[in-house]
């Protein structure tokens, strides 16, 4: 039975924990990775959403951060969502801090919280390549794609701005698909595991 | 994609939000400075407010919403979440925190009430957390829209003992409605005060919809995570911090403590050093007239 590790520092596990459950259909294991050794055990992980800010800092603190990447570069399938895209990706636009230093796992550049503040949080059906019908889609202070390097696939878009890409192993998204009860995002995640 | 079929301010990103705070401490500042020190330490959001509990406690008088203009720096300073609080049914400070582009309100009993109903909630656009004590005053704080739930604790004493009360109240009335039939589901909720569809869902959950915070005491690593290992999702911590000796070094235990709670050699190891916490009052000693928790109901 694969084994899927979701992040378990901060923010939303316990949604993601389900909805690959969900999406498994009892063919998949969801683990909560909070230590170091727990990633080499998984056949792919799940970067939740939270505060990106605190998430870098505690993957740090945890010595997590290395073990991530090389996970990353070895093939494993990663489902980044909301805060796991900014730490993906390998800039920050406009970024006037240093908290949050992006993993540079994926060729795109992204900005923070790029449709303002939570009054500004939406939902929105999204058309999403590879799918049939439009996928109600959450977005919470969510990040944006603002450049896509080479490689990388571009798989939905809101008017002009990036929410959902493809490179290789990595699944990256500005919304929160464990937030709803549609499988279809966690179903193509679980998918690139048989490739 | 059309602008028209964005959908704004629903049940779903109101909760949505809450949910990303879990396993996250959000610490009460009164200055841009102290809400740098706190994202720096790695705090979830920041709650801003005129002076932290524990010295509202001492000044007296009428607690209202922070000013305006120091919310605004707040937000100006950082990155992650700006909540701010306002007073119990106070609706038109909740207004102006919305105007503010504040992230989400915090109606809280730290502020002097300003009407015995609290705010309808669902007509916000933005989030709010509410304070409960006890399972009834839970439901009926998500009846009116919170999105999110923080036990009352006694604000400004960082003595946690009526924080791991409420806590334990909550959870131990949700681990009682295990199994019963609705009958006596309604039953609980004629004699608790609260909507029967809600205890309905916190009898097939064995927990509360919206996440839940500790709140109202907190003021060490161990406290924090005590909290935690009672089934809290997060923690916030008010004077805790910027009421001890040295604020950027507790902020960062207590941020610490939250994510490693049940480990005891961590929590050994960041609660060193740290300096004196707040000195605090203990709770007991507060006439039931004084006590912040027995505002609202």
């Amino acid at each position: 039975m694969a084994k899927i590790g979701v992040l378990a520092l901060q923010g939303d596990v316990s949604e993601h924990v389900l909805a690959l459950e969900r999406a498994g259909e009892g063919k998949i294991q969801a683990i909560l990775v909070r230590k170091s050794g727990q990633m080499e055990e998984c056949d792919a992980l799940v970067l939740p959403g939270g505060e990106s800010t605190t998430i870098c800092r505690q993957l740090e603190s945890s010595g997590l951060t290395d073990e991530l990447k090389a996970a990353s570069l070895s093939g494993k399938p990663i489902l980044a969502t909301c805060a796991g895209l900014v730490l993906v990706s390998k800039e920050i636009m406009g970024n006037r801090e240093s908290l949050v230093k992006p993993l540079g796992l994926m060729n795109i550049k992204i900005s923070r919280n790029a449709f303002g503040p939570q009054k500004e949080s939406f939902e929105a059906d999204l058309q999403v390549k590879g799918l049939d019908r439009p996928y109600r889609a959450v977005f919470i202070r969510a990040p944006a794609i603002g450049e896509v390097g080479r490689g990388v696939e571009v798989l939905a878009s809101i008017g002009d701005t990036v929410v959902a890409a493809r490179q290789g192993n990595l699944l990256a998204l500005a919304f929160h698909p464990e937030l709803t009860q549609d499988p279809r995002i966690h179903q193509i995640f679980l998918k690139m595991l048989e490739a | 994609m059309e602008l028209e079929n964005l959908r704004f301010g629903t049940e779903l990103l109101k909760r949505g939000f809450a949910k990303m705070q879990k396993g996250g401490v959000i610490m009460d500042v009164t200055t841009p400075e102290q809400a740098v020190i706190a994202q720096e330490a790695g705090a979830v959001a920041v709650m801003a407010l005129h002076a932290v509990p524990a010295d509202i406690r001492k000044m007296g008088g009428v607690a209202r919403m922070a000013d305006p203009a120091i919310i605004e720096a707040i937000i100006e300073a950082v990155t992650i979440p700006v909540m701010a609080k306002a007073r119990i049914g106070h609706f038109v400070e909740a207004q102006v925190l919305e105007a503010l582009g504040v992230d989400m309100v915090d109606e809280s009993e730290v502020l002097t009430p300003a009407d015995e109903f609290h705010i309808e909630k669902t007509k916000f656009t933005i989030p709010f957390v509410c304070g409960a004590r006890n399972l009834g005053e839970a439901c009926r704080r998500i009846k009116e829209g919170a999105a999110m739930i923080r036990t009352k604790g006694e604000a400004g004493t960082g003595d946690v003992s009526q924080a791991v009360l409420h806590m334990r109240m909550i959870q131990g009335q949700i681990r009682s409605l295990k199994g019963m039939d609705d009958l006596q589901l309604m039953k609980v909720a004629r004699e608790i005060e609260a909507d029967l569809d809600l205890v309905k869902e916190c009898a097939s959950m064995q927990r509360l919809p919206v996440v839940n915070f500790a709140a109202g005491g907190v003021a060490t690593p161990a406290d924090a995570a005590l909290m935690m290992q009672l089934g809290a999702d997060g923690v916030f911590v008010g004077s805790g911090i910027f009421k001890s000796e040295n604020p950027a070094a507790m902020a960062g235990a207590i941020v610490e403590a939250v994510h490693h709670y049940d480990d005891a050699s961590l929590l050994a190891k960041v609660s060193k050093g740290l300096g004196a916490a707040m000195k605090g009052l203990d709770a007991s000693t507060i006439p039931e007239t004084e006590a912040l928790q027995n505002r609202g109901w």
